[in-house]
């Protein structure tokens, strides 16, 4: 069964088709692209997929189950974190914090636990700072882990909502546009890291411009132009194919 | 270390440093009264800060919930005999339950919705209260008995003044280890950005519910022990110019800061009584202090006053 499914999936925006009737499908277990000009749909896609917008038309199944109507929380519940193209950290957290409230739906403490500091609690948030301070060595921000998450450089706050999202223990991570404003250096390591999540057995899927990555990254790699399905493949069946050549570069009218 | 957690445990224990020192300086009955108000004031403020700094959300009718509070443990105890915590118990929950069945379908909805809602159900409230004579005693206001528990009677300034400083201290502790928990978290994730937050699975309309919710209660249990203490109420303090004043308290002590919404409670309650002196010109001075503390004070007066020490220390 694949990850997930999106059958004639279209969203539009005030009589403007920002995504139109797309089928694809995502399979367990790889690292896929999707790829296209600006202004192909791709962000908008990302946010269907989590919930933050709900479609127009069509469904999303997510491993069989239909999901296209739940809001945002309730797909994060379902196993599906992402990440923001501008990193949308908590600032009035401490670094700590963000990625604790990305394992919140593994919080179990009870209000009433919470509020008198009942036995169990302390247990119960050790246990999730543990987690969430896992993750961010896993990400590579242990140097952050007591740090505000507002005084972090671009390149740590990128990585701290990855592991914000991890640490949910998702299914599908869609990562939107990971690389975007990393110099070659950050960007050689949050393609190794990239590669560490998914030999963790998670579903990667991401937006991204940065071809070179895509192209040494991806398993599969769905290309949309205009809010349209264009082309699909393994990289170097897209890299070849015509009408991707095209949209990207034009074509001389003749 | 967010700031706000370095300063928790040692905020906890200055405030018990201060409701334990301030009788010293409280020379006769008046002050202890001032004093008494000031905390009740606080304690609904604590609440209601959960509420507009944590959840980002206005109540504009908590007066309501205070009038409810305040006109159930009277009504209870007074018209049918109710024991006075039994009342407290039963009316708290009342309210509890009130506020959720209004909060629920309108906190599924975005923006200020709460606002106008609130709004309509403190007048509502109001209107209530002051018309159904038969049980509130109308615009004449009622008596209520004292407050006894296991056949003690709570009366005096001093004593009061023991219980109210405890539950103040009761009341903080509760709001700080709400905060420092995964549903504080949530709450102030959904400040820093509510679409990263629901994505991590926090689901907005829920955890704002609950922060109303508790703030009702806040509200409703001072309520109930203004009743009991002053032993007659009236109708306005169920007002929507006390709802203004709540979230003035709030907004003056600083969004997002406990011990401010303590520290406003303080201060626009004694203000006032400072300023009789001035007679007609007591609501313009007071007006200007309120405006000069925005000017200088942008993000409220605890937080401005936190940012520029840690400066200073830096």
């Amino acid at each position: 069964m694949s990850m997930l499914e999106a059958r004639e999936l279209s969203r539009e925006f005030g009589g403007v088709h920002a995504l139109e009737a797309l089928s694809f499908a995502i399979e367990p277990g790889r690292v896929q692209a999707i790829i296209g000009p600006n202004g192909a749909g791709k962000t908008t896609l990302l946010n269907l997929l989590s919930g933050v917008y709900e479609a127009s038309a069509g469904s999303i199944l997510l491993e069989g189950r239909d999901i296209t109507r739940w809001p945002a929380h309730a797909c994060a519940a379902a196993g599906i974190a992402r990440t923001f193209q501008t990193p949308q950290v908590f600032q009035n957290m401490s670094a700590l914090e963000n990625v604790m409230v990305g394992a919140h739906r593994h919080a179990r403490a009870g209000l009433a636990r919470a509020l008198l500091r009942l036995p169990g609690f302390a247990d119960g948030e050790q246990a999730l700072r543990a987690r969430a301070a896992e993750q961010m060595e896993f990400v590579g921000i242990g140097a952050y882990l007591g740090a505000d998450a507002g005084s972090l450089p671009y390149g740590a706050m990128k990585r701290l909502e990855i592991a914000r999202a991890l640490a949910a223990q998702p299914k599908l991570l869609l990562l939107d546009e990971p690389a975007a404003g990393l110099n070659p250096t950050e960007t050689a390591q949050i393609e190794a890291l990239i590669r560490r999540i998914a030999v963790r057995g998670v579903t990667v899927v991401l937006v991204e411009h940065n071809m070179r990555l895509v192209m040494e990254l991806c398993d599969h790699i769905l290309v949309l132009d205009g809010g349209r399905w264009l082309a699909e493949g393994s990289a170097r069946e897209v890299r070849d194919d015509p009408r991707v050549i095209e949209a990207y570069l034009g074509v001389a009218k003749a | 270390m967010s700031p706000w957690r370095s300063g928790c445990s040692g905020g906890l224990a200055a405030l018990a440093a201060i409701i334990a020192l301030l009788p010293l300086a409280l020379v006769n009955n008046y002050t202890y009264e001032v004093a008494i108000l000031v905390g009740l004031n606080a304690i609904v403020c604590v609440g209601l800060n959960l509420l507009i700094g944590y959840a980002g959300q206005i109540s504009l009718g908590h007066a309501g919930f205070f009038g409810l509070g305040a006109y159930g443990s009277a009504i209870l105890t007074a018209r049918y005999g109710w024991p006075s915590a039994a009342a407290l118990a039963a009316t708290t929950a009342a309210v509890g339950l009130l506020a959720w069945a209004v909060g629920r379908p309108i906190l599924r909805l975005r923006g200020h919705s709460l606002a106008m809602a609130t709004l309509g159900l403190g007048i509502i409230i109001s209107i209530v209260i002051n018309t159904e004579d038969r049980y509130t005693g109308g615009p004449d206001g009622m008596s209520v008995p004292p407050f006894a528990l296991a056949g003690l009677t709570l009366a005096g300034e001093r004593v009061w003044y023991w219980v109210v400083g405890a539950l103040l201290l009761a009341s903080v502790w509760l709001a700080l280890n709400l905060i420092d928990s995964p549903a504080g978290r949530a709450l102030r994730a959904l400040h820093g950005s509510e679409v990263a937050a629901q994505v991590s699975g926090v689901d907005a309309a829920r955890h704002k519910l609950l922060a109303f919710v508790i703030s009702a209660t806040f509200a409703s249990v001072a309520g109930s022990l203004v009743a009991h203490y002053s032993g007659f109420i009236t109708p306005s303090k169920v007002s929507f110019l006390h709802s203004v004043e709540l979230v003035t308290m709030v907004v003056f002590g600083g969004l997002a800061s406990t011990f401010g919404a303590v520290v406003g409670a303080a201060v626009l309650t004694t203000l006032p009584q400072l300023l009789t002196a001035l007679k007609e010109y007591e609501m313009a001075v007071f007006g200007a202090i309120l405006m000069a503390t925005m000017i200088f004070f942008p993000r409220g007066f605890v937080p401005t006053l936190a940012a520029w020490l840690a400066r200073v220390r830096r």
